[in-house]
């Protein structure tokens, strides 16, 4: 398999940008409001109900112990529905890949654009989010500060295994598997709500194959102003994950474009 | 304003049953495993953290507590994404309503038919649902049976207040603004994951005038086996604001779709 | 109502959308039995008249009434007894061939056997009888017209209203649906369509209507049309010499000069072709028949359309 990437995936990049920013009102209120929900209903509505975390040695409040969940939950949802129902959408009902690939763009740097995309708006949510966050009192600087590049990566690695979904699908609804035997599990299990210790041990250990799982352990510890071996574990869980998916995503959806 | 329904409404019903039935694996899977992963993730997981709940005069376990909201909320969930996004699509999308009209359905029919169809969804992944909880042991029949009929009726008034936004959106992204300052708030904050009383009385009051909280009420309290004055209210109130939303449903749709 | 061969009869009939006019108080019968087009460019008003005429559109002022039945209080009886094929695909993607027959069937409370044996009629009738299992996303532009006009006739429906039946489709499907289109105004089916293209218009129309800014320009069947306005016969001279013009211009005839195109209509009531040649000996002289197009032309200009 032949792989063929110029620079010219920017313009891919560039168009889905200028999209975003005639509907940007649409798109800045969301990751916005969202953590603010989230935050308020678990750190006001549950702190009747739960007591302190414990968290590495120390104890932490509830609220503490998910805002960096919700930040990795934001990064995953971004990216990972993005390239799926997002590049869905433009490749099959909207026709906008068939377009490009009039041009001298090839698949290989439509699909890198998009994935590239894909991380960009989950480093865009990633920022507003730390923001709100941090009037909460709940964030780490300068530490944290490390979130964002490390919410690009874990915007590639969703976006990437999210692309391979949508090489696969026949019709839009298909997509409803990946998010609910995938997403969801994740969403709920990652170690994001309550702690992996609360699971038992075989679960945790599957939750540890998983990606979510890793984004949130980084997310937590630097949130936290710790630099410390979940960080490193998980940005090369992180990286690996995304040398193997995009690889395999690139290839099946020039399959797929290209008959 | 002048309303024509004919019972010409069921074939558009039917439409959306033969469609569903060529997915029926998918649409069958989704709400079988959905309630699962929540109730195992809330419920098993967080009862480490979590003490009984207190509910009326009794202590009740959490997962006793939150297996009814899952309920309610999966009702929510089907008939308003099938009355906005799904509806949205049949309509912008796939010019199916153009076809209908062409015939001797009116476009009150055809929405009578789609909001009695997101009803229809709800109610069939909500008696899914109940066979799955049961297992759980958090199940009181038999007056828990008459969750099934408060299904539709919750179907109803989430699938007429979505399709009211459908008359409204120009672009399907806008209805991110319903999801996440209507349903995600609601979601988060309707005596959902913990009682109301955990908020502050201002928000207990607006609560009490959004429907989730009153299915949510309605679900809870006969899934203890009562048949309480919380009953009787979160009927009158879901009735009350099908009544309210239908007409305009109705009313918006035959704007739009007849220029 | 007129006598019972009118089918559908209009008058003045009106459609605005808010301040801007689509159909301006026009009148029009089609009677039983023909194939009536709508003649156009874009933005004519064309599409905005059909779709009154079958209830998708309220009619703002005037009267139309269809099978004798006023379309603004028994549309519903009147959609029982037409059949339309829209412009763009309104084929259910989430159905196969033969489910999307069945489920518009349903529409018009037509029993299930019946729907079936109608079905599969129409897609013999259609030759489409081997694609009734497969999915609307794998059929060709031409397949799916073909089966949208199918469906339409699902109901048996007296009137056939097609929104440009052919646009889009390479020239094979076309003939295609022109075609078939005969063979069901043989059958007595009345038609009735709306086209920017002139050879459809020629070939399939009985009467015709040329529509523009919302008015009716003209009425009449495609030859009726050509000899009032254009003759049956144009001589077209390209890049005429200046004497040429002088000499054409001097002559008493109906003519038309583009700078570099200089245009003669109704040439066979002269004798002019054979003089021209002989007297200018100029190759690029030809002699043609009229067409629709040129009538077209005539009554909407040459400009380009916004």
């Amino acid at each position: 398999m032949k792989i063929d990437i110029s620079w010219r995936f920017v313009r891919v990049w560039q168009r889905n940008l200028a999209v975003y920013r005639t509907s940007w009102k649409i798109n800045f209120l969301p990751p916005f409001l969202e953590p603010l929900f989230y935050l308020i209903a678990f750190g006001v509505g549950f702190s009747g109900l739960i007591g302190n975390i414990r968290y590495g040695t120390t104890q932490v409040s509830y609220v503490s112990f998910i805002a960096p969940a919700l930040v990795a939950i934001n990064i995953m949802n971004n990216s990972f529905f993005e390239s799926t129902y997002g590049s869905f959408v433009r490749m099959y009902y909207q026709k906008t890949f068939e377009a490009m690939m009039a041009t001298p763009l090839n698949a290989e740097e439509i699909i890198t654009g998009e994935i590239v995309w894909g991380a960009t708006k989950a480093v865009i949510g990633t920022v507003i989010m730390l923001v709100v966050i941090s009037f909460f009192g709940l964030v780490s600087y300068p530490v944290a500060l490390l979130i964002i590049p490390v919410s690009f990566l874990g915007g590639i690695a969703f976006g990437a295994v999210g692309m391979c979904f949508t090489a696969l699908v026949k019709t839009i609804d298909l997509f409803n598997l990946p998010v609910f035997l995938f997403v969801t599990p994740m969403f709920l299990f990652g170690g994001t709500f309550f702690p992996l210790a609360g699971l038992p041990v075989w679960a945790q250990q599957v939750a540890l194959i998983l990606p979510l799982t890793h984004l949130v352990n980084v997310v937590r510890a630097l949130n936290y102003g710790l630099f410390n071996s979940d960080v490193v574990i998980g940005i090369v869980y992180l990286a690996v994950f995304s040398l193997l998916t995009m690889p395999f995503a690139l290839s099946r959806m020039q399959r797929r474009l290209i008959k | 304003m002048k309303m024509d329904i004919s019972w010409r409404f069921l074939r558009v019903w039917q439409r959306n049953l033969a469609v569903y039935r060529k997915n029926w694996l998918i649409n069958f899977l989704l709400p079988f495993f959905s309630p699962l992963f929540y109730l195992v993730a809330f419920g098993i997981s967080f009862s480490v953290f979590i003490v009984n709940i207190r509910y009326d005069a009794n202590q009740v376990s959490y997962i006793s507590f939150i297996a009814p909201a899952i309920i309610a909320i999966n009702i929510m969930n089907n008939s308003f994404f099938e009355n906005t996004y799904g509806s949205f699509v049949r309509m912008y999308y796939q010019k199916t309503f153009d076809a209908m009209m062409s015939t001797p359905l009116n476009t009150e029919e055809i929405i009578t038919g789609e909001i009695i169809w997101g009803a229809t969804k709800s109610l069939i992944s909500s008696v899914i649902m109940l066979v799955v909880i049961s297992f759980f042991g958090v199940v009181s029949y038999p007056a828990a049976l008459l969750i099934i009929p408060v299904a539709f009726l919750g179907g109803i008034a989430f699938g007429a207040v979505g399709m009211c936004f459908t008359s409204m959106v120009k672009i399907i992204d806008l209805f991110s603004f319903p999801v996440f300052l209507f349903i995600t708030p609601m979601f988060l904050f309707s005596g959902t994951f913990f009682p109301l009383t955990g908020l502050p009385v201002w928000a207990q009051q607006v609560a009490l005038f959004l429907p989730l909280t009153h299915l949510v009420n309605v679900l809870r309290a006969l899934n203890y086996g009562l048949f309480n004055a919380d009953v009787l209210i979160g009927i009158c109130y879901l009735v009350v604001f099908s009544l309210i939303t239908i007409p305009i449903a109705l009313f918006k749709m035959k704007r739009r779709l007849i220029k | 109502m007129d006598n019972d061969q009118t089918l559908i009869k209009a008058t003045n009939l009106k459609k605005s959308f808010g301040d801007f006019v689509a159909v301006r108080e026009i009148s029009f019968t089609v009677e039983k039995g023909v194939c009536f087009g709508f003649l156009g460019p874009n933005g004519a008003g064309k599409t905005s008249t059909i779709k009154m005429i079958y209830g998708a559109s309220p009619v703002t002022a005037g009267d139309l009434f269809v099978f004798g039945l006023d379309i603004k209080t028994q549309a519903r009886a009147i959609k029982s007894r037409i059949g339309v094929c829209q412009q763009e695909n309104t084929l259910d993607p989430d159905l196969n061939v033969l489910q999307n027959f069945e489920i518009f069937a349903s529409y018009f409370n037509i029993d299930k056997k019946t729907a079936q044996d109608r079905t599969m009629e129409l897609l013999h009738f259609f030759a489409l009888e081997q694609r009734r299992n497969s999915k609307v996303a794998e059929l060709s532009g031409g397949m799916v017209r073909r089966l949208i006009i199918a469906r339409a006739l699902i109901n048996q429906p007296e009137l056939l209203i097609l929104d440009e039946p052919t646009i889009g489709l390479d020239p094979q499907s076309r003939h295609q649906v022109w075609d078939k289109l005969e063979a069901l105004k043989q059958q007595g089916l009345t038609i009735l369509l709306t086209t920017h293209y002139m050879d459809e218009a020629a070939s399939l129309c009985d009467e015709l209507v040329i529509m523009d800014n919302g008015t009716i320009l003209a009425q009449g069947s495609p030859q009726a049309l050509i000899s009032k306005y254009t003759g049956h016969h144009i001589i077209e001279v390209t890049e005429p010499g200046p004497d040429l013009v002088k000499y054409i211009q001097g002559k008493d005839v109906w003519q038309e000069n583009l700078g570099h195109r200089l245009i003669i209509y109704a040439a066979e009531e002269h004798d002019l072709y054979r003089d021209l040649c002989s007297r200018f000996a100029n190759k690029d002289c030809l002699l043609r028949s009229a067409s629709l197009e040129d009538v077209f032309l005539i009554l909407t200009g040459r400009e380009l359309r916004e």
